[in-house]
């Protein structure tokens, strides 16, 4: 056991992303009621911005100039297409079956795929990823890649300005408005429509950051990322409380942490050694799901959606 | 409302089955006396993973099948028969392997394939091309069991499928090759065994496993990984801590790669090793720094250092693809000209024309094949694996270059 600071904190890692990306899922549909299916393809963007943004950049440029243009690429990248979506895929079908909108972000999350792949140069397999130089940080038993950097320094923040932004700022507080009851919104002045964008594009900035933090930490951009993230991603905010912005960071780090653990451990309980290791720790992270919707089905932060209904 | 989504869903679905299955009977025969001329169309089929994580590999495979066939034209090597490629994407997936597969069959001018590079997306074709007697050759399969049936390690080889052969040697000598040259040259003696649950991987690993304890190594740790997930943070993790001197991963590069990455920034300064699905360019940029000392076996030996390749690389270059022939451009290239050869033969038994039961005799013919190739001799012995069971180590020894990376450290053939 003498390795587990460390194996939690590879989960509380892996977690954060998670949770990044899922705040997309949690925004949008806590406001709108729309699962973005597309969302995972827009983190996908988001990595090949900042790829694009480090690949203009003179040979020798330094990280502390980097980074930052590489964020702003990634947002960039990812909120426009966000907002596009928002604007010419979901927009028009508001009012619609709900079916309508899930099967357009079905469609929209493959049509992006299929553009990278198609248009971006050399993107039919794994782009590398520059790297961020610099020794790992030990402490203790537990050891912080220079790769991980990124994330543990933007992840807490992120979480604070988001924070901030929703509880004390007008446009945040239309967006309780609006999450509570739409119709009551606009009638007390809020503009639902701008609220709404708003979520798309705060949600895809998240996720745009999330995609430099992958980035970074695995080498590689690729086409297909957005799939699976995006589902472990919409997994955490389920978890989390569909619609709950904190539940959707929780969510996240609990999922990335029944991951790392399941990696980890579960060979060493007896009767389990067939069912352990990292091929079934997405097993387990769907295990984990099921219990926790069977036990609690809001999902582990979920009042707040409840007690709208 | 809920009855009319159903509704929608079911008939899309619907549509979309008989699109597919009106995809699948389209009959591709073309118009073949039109043209007035004495040539006959003979098209080759390459199926191969031209996108997705593996392309680089399975564009390589597809641009070595094209040049093979447009020198067969240009020399015109084969009498009154003029070579077409018909190039189909599998993605690495046996379901689109398998559709591909019958889209060959149904298209009567197509007599042999090339492909693919997947052992598990060959398992899904061989019976497709067995049952229409269509030849295939893959230059990559390297799963024992695709041609000695599943008891080849019990010693009762039985060869299932007649239709098929293949230019690369198998795992049941390349995972053995590789622990040989760890435990006795490299002087490794704890391993980690990691596998990506796939027929190539998982089979690899175990014949590395069974050989290298039987040296007397050790086996330090298995994992199993999934290789979609690009998060080993928890696999690097249990690595550093259990001893080991060096990781074997049964898998492929997408995977491999950033694992090695992950290992070596967690604390595990020891190398990875693994079979030909690793040996890429693709495997460095993706590795990056940490990559350098990792090693891989591959089938044959380097094609660079064969007198029998110069003209091949010489082409190639001239040609001007894109892409690098990478691990199996000279088996691909092999692989086309052994179903020229074989289609040559046939139309020579026959006076100069294609018999009408074209595809069976071709089948036949590849059994007797025989050539010296880029890769050496080829040809195939009673089970349709290659006679040329030569392998090659390979050492990261350069990350500045990915493309001239992977040096050659040993090359033999394995003889148990």
């Amino acid at each position: 056991m003498h390795e587990l600071p460390q194996q939690l904190v590879n989960g509380l890692l892996l977690g954060s992303m998670y949770g990044l990306i899922a705040i997309g899922y949690t925004m949008v549909y806590g406001i709108v009621q729309l699962i973005n299916f597309a969302h995972g393809e827009i983190f996908m963007v988001g990595g090949f911005g900042a790829l694009t943004v480090w690949l203009w950049l003179p040979g020798g440029t330094t990280m502390w100039v980097a980074i930052p243009l590489m964020l702003i690429g990634a947002i960039i990248v990812s909120t426009t297409i966000a907002i596009g979506a928002e604007r010419f895929a979901y927009r028009p079908l508001r009012g619609a079956p709900r079916l309508a909108p899930l099967i357009t972000a079905i469609g929209l999350s493959l049509a992006l795929q299929q553009a990278v792949w198609a248009w971006y140069p050399n993107a039919k397999s794994s782009r590398t990823f520059p790297e961020i130089p610099g020794d790992s940080i030990h402490m203790g038993s537990v050891t912080i890649q220079p790769g991980d950097l990124f994330l543990v320094v933007a992840a807490p923040i992120c979480m604070f300005a988001l924070g901030w932004f929703v509880m004390k700022t007008r446009v945040g507080r239309g967006m309780q408005a609006t999450a509570q009851d739409p119709d009551t919104a606009k009638l007390m002045g809020v503009n639902t429509d701008r609220v709404i964008v708003v979520a798309f594009a705060l949600g895809a900035a998240f996720a745009g950051i999330a995609a430099i933090a992958y980035g970074f930490r695995y080498g590689e951009v690729n086409f297909r990322m957005g799939f699976l993230w995006g589902l472990k991603a919409f997994t955490a905010a389920v978890l989390g409380g569909i619609g709950n912005i904190y539940g959707a960071m929780i969510g996240g780090l609990v999922l990335g942490v029944a991951e790392a653990m399941a990696t980890a451990y579960m060979n060493d309980i007896p009767g389990m050694d067939k069912l352990g290791g990292q091929s079934w720790a997405d097993v387990w992270a769907f295990v984990l799901l099921i219990v926790v919707l069977l036990v609690r089905p809001q999902g582990l932060l979920g009042e707040r959606v409840a007690d709208r209904a | 409302m809920r009855q009319r989504s159903l509704i929608a869903i079911t008939a899309a679905l619907t549509a979309g089955a008989l699109t597919l299955t009106a995809c699948g009977s389209r009959d591709d025969s073309k118009d073949k006396d039109g043209g007035g001329g004495s040539e006959t169309t003979v098209v080759i089929g390459v199926d191969a993973p031209l996108t997705g994580d593996l392309s680089a590999l399975g564009l390589g495979i597809r641009n070595s099948v094209d040049l093979a066939i447009k020198q067969a034209n240009a020399k015109n090597h084969v009498d009154g028969i003029n070579f077409k490629m018909e190039a189909a994407d599998d993605q690495g997936q046996p379901s689109s392997g398998q559709t591909n597969a019958t889209k060959f069959v149904a298209n009567k001018d197509l007599l042999g394939a090339v492909g693919p590079l997947n052992s598990s997306v060959g398992e899904s074709m061989q019976k497709v091309f067995d049952d229409a007697k269509l030849v295939q050759v893959s230059p990559a399969n390297t799963n024992p069991a695709m041609t000695q049936g599943p008891d080849w390690n019990g010693g009762k080889k039985v060869r299932p499928y007649k239709a098929y052969f293949r230019t690369a040697t198998t795992d049941a000598i390349q995972g053995p090759f590789a622990a040989q040259y760890l435990y006795n040259t490299a002087k490794k003696k704890k391993v980690f065994v990691i596998d990506d649950k796939k027929t190539y991987g998982a089979g690899l690993a175990a014949t590395f496993k069974d050989e290298f304890t039987k040296l007397g190594g050790k086996v330090a740790g298995t994992e199993h990984v999934n290789p979609d997930t690009k998060d080993f943070g928890a696999v690097a993790t249990k690595i550093r801590n259990s001893d080991a001197d060096v990781v074997y991963y049964g898998g492929e590069y997408p995977a491999a790669g950033p694992l090695s990455k992950q290992m070596k920034k967690a604390g595990a300064k020891i190398p990875l090793a693994g079979g030909d699905g690793i040996y890429s360019a693709d495997f460095i940029k993706l590795a990056g720094k940490d990559g350098k000392g990792d090693y891989a076996t591959s089938v044959g030996q380097p094609v660079e250092q064969l007198p029998s390749a110069k003209e091949f690389i010489a082409n190639y270059e001239k040609a001007g693809y894109k892409e690098a022939y990478e691990a199996y451009g000279g088996y691909s290239y092999d692989s086309a000209w052994a179903i020229i050869e074989a289609v040559k033969k046939v139309v020579e038994d026959n006076d100069g024309k294609l018999p009408s039961d074209a595809r069976a005799k071709i089948v036949d013919a590849m059994q007797d094949v025989s050539f010296d190739g880029v890769t050496g001799k080829v040809s195939f012995d009673e089970y349709g694996d290659a006679t040329n069971k030569q392998l090659t180590v390979y050492q990261v020894t350069d990350t500045s270059d990915p493309a001239k990376g992977w040096k050659p450290v040993k090359s033999g053939t394995y003889t148990g």
